[in-house]
């Protein structure tokens, strides 16, 4: 496949580095000493040039392009470079970057407006991202799958935790969940019913989202995700506002602390059911008169990494329960969460898993990676052809690579739990486990 | 070099206002006043009544406007020409009102002090009035009282906008001017367009009022209440006003009349753009508007409140019904602004007449007929009070203060405090001063009834306690009381605001 990327910043830097391997990337990029780096470090080829200019597309191929993502930091040359790509050929898949949420408004009454096939809004999907992280007690990270029916989630068992040093089959009390893997030291490992869940383990459940909530709750019973939670967000970005907007429509009046006089403002203005304050947010000061430590979760969203991890030390040390961190390298997620951030959560990685969806081939939906690359779970609908209709899922499972657990079942809607002996059939909506290890092997019989 | 050093050599302040302007357009009002004193005129006619002070005024009217027509050479209205106009038509109007009482010379009205009062608390909607023998003035005159306070109901200048063209542009300055508690809600793109629909509004409910009180005696229940009658009271009714052609005010019809006039001063102080959306089918529109929540909750609270005073007072025996209507009537009128009354208050008890005095301050909804503060700029008030309490705790809370789901900016909430302060404040010195010129003239008149003619006066109420009382006479006091009163019907029926603007130094010059 020939892929155009337009922008060769972190994200589409980041999005080259991952599709090098399968598929012909052209990068464009204005700045010649930028294009040049990515000459070097990647298996791509760069074009210099403006990228909402016609003879610029031009060059870079776009006329024969599959796909053409636009990602660069600025939404309007995305819009118009999107277009512009449009207009050189009709049938080049679209993909705009976009932070204004307007823009994704826009989009979203008439999909296929600007010329752009498929909008990804940084700053919601992240804001997005939080809020399922913070409606979960304990989770590290959330996905939802089949239009919300099923849910993924990875939770870390820390010490004294209710499920530590049981088997799986003790901790399975629920009946829709399963178990997909778990994560000891770095290394993915599926579970059978006899494996001993250790302290320090991280386990990858899939399931119905009440009991994956419910399972949420056994293990964090002392922290009540539901309306009562207190939530405090840290820096009125975008991302900052948007989690904020999600919490207020789940009910939760969270409190955002914003320094600038006027930003403050003017969300205070469109946040009604959010406490705006205007604060230095590293004030010891401020963080105890306001009983910041008080609060369930801390949700750092500054501008800075640097800041967002001094901002969640802090508050750990106050006594916040959890703290999640947005951190923009996605280098430093893990770094970050040795230290002492429970979550840490990287937009750039959030917006590459949401295009490496329309970048895999084959009928995946729906994807969502565990900790960056060790494993994915994707959502796939299964048709006629499959190879995987008309058979039990012992059947199936065996079929496929080692490192591959059907976690959830869909069909007509209602969630199925999957047991040896349920039958596939064709229109099921398959939530399946992928270690990345087995990936191209799974994906080719899927 | 040196243009501008010349400009300055001719040595005198130039005044900055093109007061040309304002003449010429407030000419042009007034020829259009020619048109409502036909009304009158023709009951002077039909009922064999003198119309010769109507005829007489019409004459001046258009001579006056169309002499003043001709001043100008830009007739174009900017901000500071629109408060000099606003603040000049309301004047005029009065003035000219005036005329046709002194003409005909009747009774008390045959005094220019009293005629003018009688005209500016019609203009002003206020519905104080000195007459105290109705009997003498004839049915054509007592008319153009309702049509006067009618005409000023909904606002002189919107009724301007409506008929003269050359408003179109200017007309949303003085749309704004002459309500100074809110932004203009166009309902059509064109201003002119948008004050027809809400002269249109205006008149539509005032006729429906008339209709039914009509319908009323037709079918026998208000016997008294014929078509002269019915028009009078609708006209006031809506326009929140409270003339009436009869000594007992609405106490004079049967209790089924009474309780008719209820919903229709309730409705003349509800915000006409709700009125608008709700006669065009939005029926949810009233209630989703949180300052029309607190409008009935503040008038049902007070009702049942004055229920329950009128109840255990000892002093008052009216049957169950009519207590309920008493209470009901006066809350509503007192609280509208209207003042019509259905009973003497004067005779309640201290608690229930200090009650309708506090609601003196309340006024409805802004973009109504209504006077006074308006509920609008109470909660404004409240709800930036309890933010400061918030924030007093909270210094880093950052609370916008919310009406409805719209954000009220800084500006205005200042702009609402610095109004509601300077209400006070000219209430208290019109006390103040009616109180120390009754001394002086020998009028006796204790604080609580200075008080309540100061605040009934300034707020364009109406009744007040004592002599001054719903079925009393404003007559009694001194002319310099009365000649203050004029003044402060003026200044509070157009907010203030403009009369102080055009007041002060700064605005004649740049």
């Amino acid at each position: 496949m020939r892929v155009v990327i337009i922008g060769a910043g972190q994200v589409g830097e980041s999005i080259a580095a991952d599709l090098q391997h399968d598929h012909d990337v052209v990068v464009v990029e204005n700045r010649d000493e930028r294009a040049d780096e990515l000459t070097y470090a990647l298996d791509v080829l760069t074009v210099s040039g403006d990228g909402t200019e016609l003879s610029t597309l031009e060059d870079a191929g776009a006329a024969d392009a599959d796909m053409v993502l636009a990602t660069t930091d600025d939404d309007e040359t995305n819009i118009v470079a999107c277009s512009t790509a449009k207009a050189l050929s009709g049938s080049a898949f679209t993909i705009a970057r976009i932070k204004n949420t307007k823009y994704l408004r826009t989009w979203e009454r008439d999909e296929g407006a600007f010329g752009i096939d498929f909008m990804v809004c940084t700053n919601l999907l992240t804001a997005e991202s939080i809020v399922r992280v913070v409606g979960l007690p304990a989770a590290r990270d959330a996905d939802v799958f089949a239009n919300g029916r099923v849910q993924m989630a990875e939770f870390e068992v820390s010490e004294g935790s209710p499920i530590a040093d049981q088997t799986v089959q003790e901790a399975d009390r629920f009946d829709s969940l399963t178990f997909a893997a778990i994560l000891r030291n770095g290394d993915v490992e599926i579970p059978s019913g006899d494996t001993c869940i250790k302290t320090g383990d991280r386990v990858v459940v899939i399931g119905s989202p009440r009991s994956v909530q419910q399972f949420a709750r056994t293990l964090a019973p002392e922290v009540s995700p539901e309306k009562s939670a207190e939530v405090v967000v840290i820096g009125g970005s975008e991302i900052g506002y948007h989690v904020c907007r999600l919490l207020e429509e789940r009910g939760l009046s969270p409190r955002l602390v914003e320094q600038d006089p006027d930003r403050a403002r003017k969300l205070a203005e469109d946040l009604p059911e959010t406490l705006v304050m205007e604060s230095d947010a590293t004030d010891m000061g401020f963080l105890e008169r306001e009983h910041i430590g008080d609060a369930d979760i801390l949700v750092s969203t500054l501008d800075s990494d640097e800041k967002n991890l001094l901002e969640c030390l802090l508050a750990e040390r106050l006594g916040v329960e959890r703290t999640v961190a947005v951190i923009d390298r996605t280098s430093y997620v893990d770094l970050f969460e040795t230290v002492g951030v429970d979550v840490g959560l990287s937009p750039r990685e959030v917006v590459a898993e949401e295009i490496t969806r329309f970048t895999q081939s084959g009928s995946a939906e729906n994807i969502a990676f565990i900790e960056t690359d060790k494993a994915e779970v994707l959502e796939i609908e299964l048709d006629d052809s499959s190879p995987l209709v008309g058979r039990t899922i012992r059947d199936a499972v065996g079929d496929l690579p080692e490192g591959v657990v059907i976690g959830a079942i869909t069909r007509n809607k209602e969630f199925i739990v999957p047991r040896g002996d349920t039958e596939l059939h064709p229109g099921d909506h398959v939530v399946v486990f992928v270690d990345a290890a087995v990936l191209d092997e799974a994906m080719e019989t899927l | 070099m040196g243009r501008w050093p010349d400009r300055s050599s001719k040595g005198r302040s130039r005044i900055r206002v093109r007061w040309r302007a304002s003449l010429g357009l407030l000419g042009s009002i007034l020829k259009w006043l020619a048109v409502p004193l036909a009304f009158p005129l023709l009951l002077a006619v039909l009922y064999q009544e003198p119309v010769l002070p109507f005829a007489v005024t019409m004459a001046i009217t258009l001579a006056l406007g169309e002499g003043l027509e001709r001043l100008p050479e830009d007739e174009e209205i900017r901000g500071r020409e629109a408060y000099l106009l606003v603040a000049l038509a309301w004047l005029a109007v009065a003035v000219i009102g005036a005329i046709p009482f002194l003409l005909a010379g009747n009774g008390v009205l045959a005094q220019p002090v009293d005629a003018l009062f009688e005209s500016m608390s019609g203009v002003t909607t206020t519905g104080a009035t000195v007459l105290d023998d109705f009997s003498v003035h004839g049915r054509a005159i007592l008319m153009w009282r309702q049509v006067l306070q009618w005409l000023g109901g909904l606002g002189i200048l919107v009724l301007a906008i409506s008929v003269l063209s050359q408003l179109s542009v200017g007309g949303a300055q003085l749309m704004e001017t002459e309500t100074q508690t809110q932004d203009v809600t166009k309902l059509s793109p064109r201003i002119t367009e948008t004050a027809r629909m809400m002269w249109g509004l205006y008149g539509g409910i005032t006729a429906l009022c008339a209709v039914s009180l009509y319908a009323l005696s037709v079918v026998g229940v208000a016997p008294n209440m014929d078509a002269y009658n019915a028009i009078a009271h609708a006209m006031t009714a809506v326009a929140t006003a409270g003339f009436s052609p009869s000594p007992d005010s609405v106490g004079a019809f049967a209790p089924v009349a009474q309780w008719l006039v209820v919903p229709f001063m309730f409705v003349g102080a509800t915000n006409f753009v709700l009125i608008y959306y709700f006669v065009r089918g939005d029926w949810g529109r009233p209630l989703r508007n949180e300052e029309f929540r607190y409008y009935v909750g503040i008038v049902a609270g007070t009702t049942v409140l004055m229920t329950l005073l009128l109840v255990t007072d000892p002093g008052v025996t009216f049957p169950a019904e009519a207590t309920v209507r008493h209470a009901v009537f006066q809350v509503v009128s007192i609280l509208t602004t209207t003042g019509f009354a259905t009973v003497d208050f004067n005779t309640w008890s201290p608690a229930a007449r200090h009650l309708l005095f506090a609601l003196m301050f309340l006024g409805g909804m802004a973009g109504s007929t209504t006077c006074s503060i308006k509920l609008l700029r109470w909660v404004i008030v409240a709800k930036s009070l309890r933010r400061d309490l918030f924030t007093a705790v909270h210094p880093e809370a950052i609370r916008p203060v919310r009406l409805g789901d719209r954000v009220v900016d800084e500006e205005t909430i200042r702009d609402v405090y610095a109004y509601t302060l300077l209400s006070l404040l000219i209430f208290f010195a019109l006390t103040v001063f009616i109180v120390v010129d009754g001394t002086r003239s020998g009028v006796t008149v204790s604080e609580f009834e200075a008080m309540a003619a100061a605040a009934s006066t300034f707020l364009n109420i109406g009744p007040a306690f004592g002599f001054a009382g719903p079925y009393g006479s404003y007559g009694p006091f001194s002319n310099a009381t009365k000649s203050a009163m004029i003044l402060l019907m003026w200044v509070g029926r157009i907010e203030i605001i403009p009369v102080l603007v055009v007041a002060t130094p700064a605005y004649w010059r740049s």
